[in-house]
């Protein structure tokens, strides 16, 4: 089994690439076989990240375990580091099913132009990517992970995306929404992420001036944390801010998003909701306050008001939205909002809420967006105010969207509440030395947006759900869920069960690691 | 008494030679037959590139004429570039030339005089032996711009880069012959020293030397505000020609003024550091800026050109900044100007495929590639996004070590030079997106253009695999292009 320890993550990150190069040797015309194969080497990645996580030592969650550290660019400095621990697994295990769910669910839905093998290399790549960023340990590494999810992102909702024309202030013609939203997407990311490296690099070289040579490991620029403080550090973590904030997406770097998960084909808005969005939030927990936890206290309110302001802000654009996934998109505003006021707090409670905030937005807004995608399938169209009765037409899909957005509105006993709840707890107890009225505030404003979430959710159910079917459905066959569907979403529903009741499942694993954390950033200042 | 070693230079004797029988084989051979002309350059260019292994392998300097022609490690790296950039263009350019069907052999032969003087300049340690190595370079490049005689645009491009190659050469002259002047030394050692003796580093006169050499320079390597010729030059001149001045007469720019700045003038940081920084800002700002309107890819690719080029300088003014900058801008300009150099190859050899097929370089005619050539445009978007600087494509490692060189300064000038750098990156990858997005996004065009078959396309495409495989290897192995840097950077003295 030792073999497996070294090489399980790297066969968890760079088996679903080898499967796209395999992919592309089987003729474009055998979309069955290209299917088949990309199921399998999901499968198997997700079955290494089982793996993983069964041989996971969860008394020692706190310390980088199946660490591999070889040099790769030993010009540079920079090193093929990788390890998981308990902040990074749960979130690397979501990341492999949904991929998993994803294939399955699209075996039988193909947007136009179809072309099977194209889209699944595109998914394959991603998955790589995002696989690699939450295991990276080196800032070069976990830079090029970041950035490699962009480029099959981009092409997924530039090619396969929604192709209506749309208006869009600033241009004289109308555009298509794919091609618009796409470039939005990766200009906005490409924009922090030029500056996050600008900020990688400068702790590259301040590291060194302890008289050790530089170094881009993260552990080990943990270690040196004492050595980046003032200015420098202050306009470091400004650098890496824009970075994350853009990937997140907070308040006010959030416009790609409504854009981008709109026009994206149904995969591409899962995989963008469920894992794309996580990889800023996790960076803030992985690189930014660990290395810079002094700074990250400086920070941390302007963090918390921008959070609350994502809060109500998604809340209330919600409430203003025709377009079921439109309003979808807007509620993951809202969510991370939460998962960053979480982490604004720099508590343990906070954190934690975060984590288990990004992995129940990942199951609920995944199974959402794969529920708006399967009712534009049927009815061609996201208006709200064309659908209705939907209970009444496809029952079993009516149920499920209904049992989803009660998970999304922060139902007690489903996986949505425990982030929301315990963001709100950790922001009435924030880190000493952080103003706890302002924290406090943040709170009860937090806390009328977890009304305004049920408002909108409610009200997107009374208008897609409930009521009379329109007329003009009237004679039209609907075929509830099929079988494909069923497959992917049941694991989903399962687990947002399972996380509600029992939340330990993913807490029991981060808690270590996320105490450990706060322990070493803020033992100094006595945290 | 000076000794010949002939090893050393055995590289610039091949490829003379390849010269001397492409003019003499051309005259005896039948129209029909001139292949065997390209075929010529080809294995001479291969042949060159053997006694550069073997010098590589063993490792020594040489040193002849005084010190006036050097051979090191900074030397063998960027012949060994010239070469490869040479012996793609050559690929490039047979199919081409083929298909226009007249001098094939002066073509051939004006490429390789070319490139024989980009190889002698990589070892010029005297500004004489510098700047005869460095007009060799472009000389010829004057006649192969205007080789389209019938197109007036190409008239255009041959006559403008002429006058313009002639006014930048003047002002060099001048500025050299001032720091001649003032110094007394033509070798590049000799200027530093005498320099350092006499404390000559803040002379006005010296500083006015400088900025007419770097001016000279701004126009070889068309930096803003020297790069008007470009655009238009580009434009006009046959495709593989617009390559090779794109690559390795912008390459030669770039070794020349390395080896003046770094060799001659390390001293003089307070002169040259303010005017690149100013020159690699202004660059990249104003190319991109007027690429975002540029609906010709050729034209396209000229912006995208000079706005390399600016984030090439960018090294140039981090190393003047930092206290021991030096060797890091120069293994980061040597780093960036390899992979910039395969890679903008294969984005214009992906043009020239494209363009005979489509028969027009305007963007929107190129709707639709991908899906009707996928390999077309996957090449099209592998190159273009490299150029962007995406990871895991080479590029990404260029601008890596282009930031790494100039924040490594910490000062306010390093972080502000960066900061536009990084806008600039995002700017420049908007219209790099742009033209991947017709070729893929965009519905293909009613009427599918068909593979026209004018003359072989084998050597255009073994030249897009090459640099493919190129650009992905060194993307996710950085390491191998490290070796070019850390081996040029040994010139700091």
């Amino acid at each position: 089994m030792d073999l497996l320890d070294s090489w399980a993550l790297t066969l968890i990150v760079f088996l679903p690439l080898v499967g796209a190069l395999v992919a592309l040797a089987i003729p474009k015309e055998r979309e069955e076989a290209v299917k088949q194969w990309t199921l399998l080497v999901s499968v198997v990645t997700l079955v290494l990240a089982v793996v993983v996580a069964a041989r996971f030592d969860f008394g020692a969650a706190g310390g980088f375990q199946f660490e591999v550290d070889l040099p790769w660019i030993s010009a540079i400095g920079a090193n093929y580091h990788i390890g998981i621990d308990g902040i990074s697994l749960p979130l690397l295990v979501l990341s492999a099913l949904v991929v998993v769910l994803c294939v399955i669910y699209s075996w039988q839905h193909w947007d136009e132009p179809r072309n099977p093998r194209a889209f699944l290399v595109l998914m394959m790549i991603l998955a790589t990517g995002m696989n690699g960023t939450f295991v990276a340990l080196d800032l070069v590494l976990f830079f090029i992970f970041f950035e490699l999810v962009l480029l099959p992102m981009y092409f997924m909702i530039g090619i396969w995306g929604d192709r209506t024309m749309r208006k869009i202030p600033g241009f004289r013609k109308e555009v298509e929404t794919r091609l618009y939203a796409a470039i939005k997407f990766f200009i906005f990311t490409l924009f922090g992420s030029a500056f996050m490296l600008l900020g990688f690099l400068a702790l590259y070289f301040k590291s060194g001036s302890g008289g050790q040579e530089s170094t881009f490991d993260i552990p080990e620029l943990i270690a040196r944390g004492h050595l980046f403080e003032g200015t420098f550090a202050w306009l470091v973590f400004g650098a890496m801010f824009l970075g994350f904030a853009v990937k997140v997406p907070m308040w006010p770097f959030h416009t790609w998003l409504p854009d981008a998960h709109t026009a994206a084909p149904t995969v591409g808005s899962v995989l963008l909701a469920a894992i794309l969005l996580k990889l800023g939030s996790y960076a803030f927990i992985r690189i930014a306050i660990p290395i810079l936890p002094e700074t990250a206290r400086d920070w941390a309110p302007a963090i918390a008001v921008l959070a609350v302001i994502g809060i109500i802000y998604g809340s209330l654009a919600c409430l203003a939205q025709t377009d079921v996934k439109r309003l979808i998109a807007f509620s993951s505003v809202g969510h991370m909002g939460f998962v960053m006021l979480g982490i604004a707090t720099l508590t343990e409670v906070g954190i934690n809420a975060a984590i288990i905030g990004m992995v129940a937005h990942g199951l609920i807004t995944g199974l959402l967006f794969f529920l708006a995608g399967s009712i534009h399938h049927r009815y061609h169209t996201r208006e709200m105010s064309r659908l209705g009765g939907n209970l009444k037409l496809m029952p079993v899909m009516g149920g499920i969207l209904g049992f989803t957005a009660m998970a999304s509105l922060g139902l007690p006993g489903l996986a949505g509440f425990w982030g929301e709840f315990m963001a709100l707890l950790g922001s009435y107890q924030p880190l000493p030395g952080l103003s706890t009225s302002f924290f406090r505030t943040a709170m009860v404003i937090g806390a009328i947006g977890t009304v305004l979430t049920a408002g909108y959710m409610l009200w997107m159910l009374q208008k897609v759900n409930l009521g009379e079917p329109s007329s003009e459905w009237d004679g039209k066959e609907f075929h509830d869920v099929d079988r494909y569907e069923m497959v992917a979403w049941a694991p989903l529903i399962v687990l947002i069960v399972a996380v509600g009741v029992y939340p330990k499942l993913v807490l029991g694993v981060t808690t270590d690691a996320v105490v450990g954390l706060v322990e070493t950033a803020f033992r100094a200042v006595g945290g | 008494m000076t000794r010949i070693d002939w090893l050393a230079i055995a590289p610039e004797v091949v490829v003379a030679a390849a010269l001397l029988v492409v003019l003499a084989v051309d005259l005896f051979l039948p129209r029909e037959r001139k292949y065997w002309v390209a075929a010529l350059a080809v294995v001479g260019t291969t042949l060159a590139m053997v006694p550069v292994i073997l010098m590589a392998v063993s490792g020594d300097n040489y040193s002849m004429f005084d010190g006036s022609y050097v051979v090191d490690d900074f030397a063998l790296v960027l012949k060994g570039v010239f070469l490869v950039a040479g012996y793609l263009v050559l690929l490039i350019s047979v199919s081409y030339i083929e298909s226009d069907r007249y001098y094939q052999g002066e073509y051939y032969l004006l490429l390789l005089s070319s490139l024989l003087g980009s190889m002698v300049l990589t070892s010029a340690r005297d500004l004489v032996v510098l700047f005869v190595a460095l007009e060799l370079t472009t000389g010829p490049l004057f006649l192969l711009a205007g080789w389209r005689k019938g197109d007036l645009r190409s008239n255009e491009a041959s006559l403008k880069f002429f006058i313009i190659g002639v006014l930048s050469t003047g002002l060099m002259l001048y500025g050299m012959s001032l720091l001649f002047g003032l110094t007394g030394e033509l070798s590049f050692d000799g200027i530093r020293e005498a320099i350092a003796a006499g404390g000559m580093a803040s002379e006005p006169v010296l500083g006015l030397a400088v900025l007419l050499i770097l001016v000279g320079f701004g126009f070889k390597v068309s930096a803003v505000p020297f790069h008007f010729w470009a655009p238009d030059t580009y434009q006009g001149s046959p495709p593989p020609v617009t390559a090779y001045l794109s690559v390795s007469s912008k390459l030669a720019g770039f070794v020349a003024m390395l080896a003046v700045i770094y060799l001659a003038l390390p001293a003089v940081t307070d002169f040259w550091g303010p005017a690149l920084w100013l020159m690699a800002a202004v660059s990249m700002t104003v190319a991109n800026l007027s690429a975002l309107r540029q609906s010709h890819l050729i034209r396209l690719l000229a912006y995208s050109s000079v706005a390399q080029a600016g984030f090439m300088l960018v090294p140039f003014a981090g190393g003047a900044i930092a206290e021991d900058g030096l060797s890091e801008g120069l293994g980061a300009t040597v780093i960036y100007l390899v992979i910039y150099a395969v890679m903008n190859l294969g984005a214009f050899a992906v043009v020239i495929a494209g363009g005979r097929r489509i028969g027009s370089y305007e963007i929107p005619d190129w709707r639709g590639l991908g899906s009707y050539s996928p390999r077309l445009g996957v090449m099209l978007a592998v190159f273009f996004l490299s150029l962007a600087g995406l990871p895991p494509l080479a590029g990404w490692f260029a601008k890596f070590v282009m930031f790494r060189a100039v924040i490594i300064s910490t000062g306010p000038a390093g972080v502000w030079l960066a900061v536009i750098a990084a806008v600039n990156a995002v700017v420049a990858f908007y219209y790099y997106a742009r033209v991947v997005k017709t070729a893929w996004f965009d519905p293909a065009p009613d009427e599918i253009p068909e593979d026209a078959e004018t003359g072989p396309t084998g050597p255009l495409s073994l030249a897009m695999g090459l640099a493919l495989v190129a650009v992905l290897v060194v993307g996710v192995f950085p390491g191998l292009a490290t070796f070019f840097g850390d081996a040029a950077a040994a010139l700091v003295p």
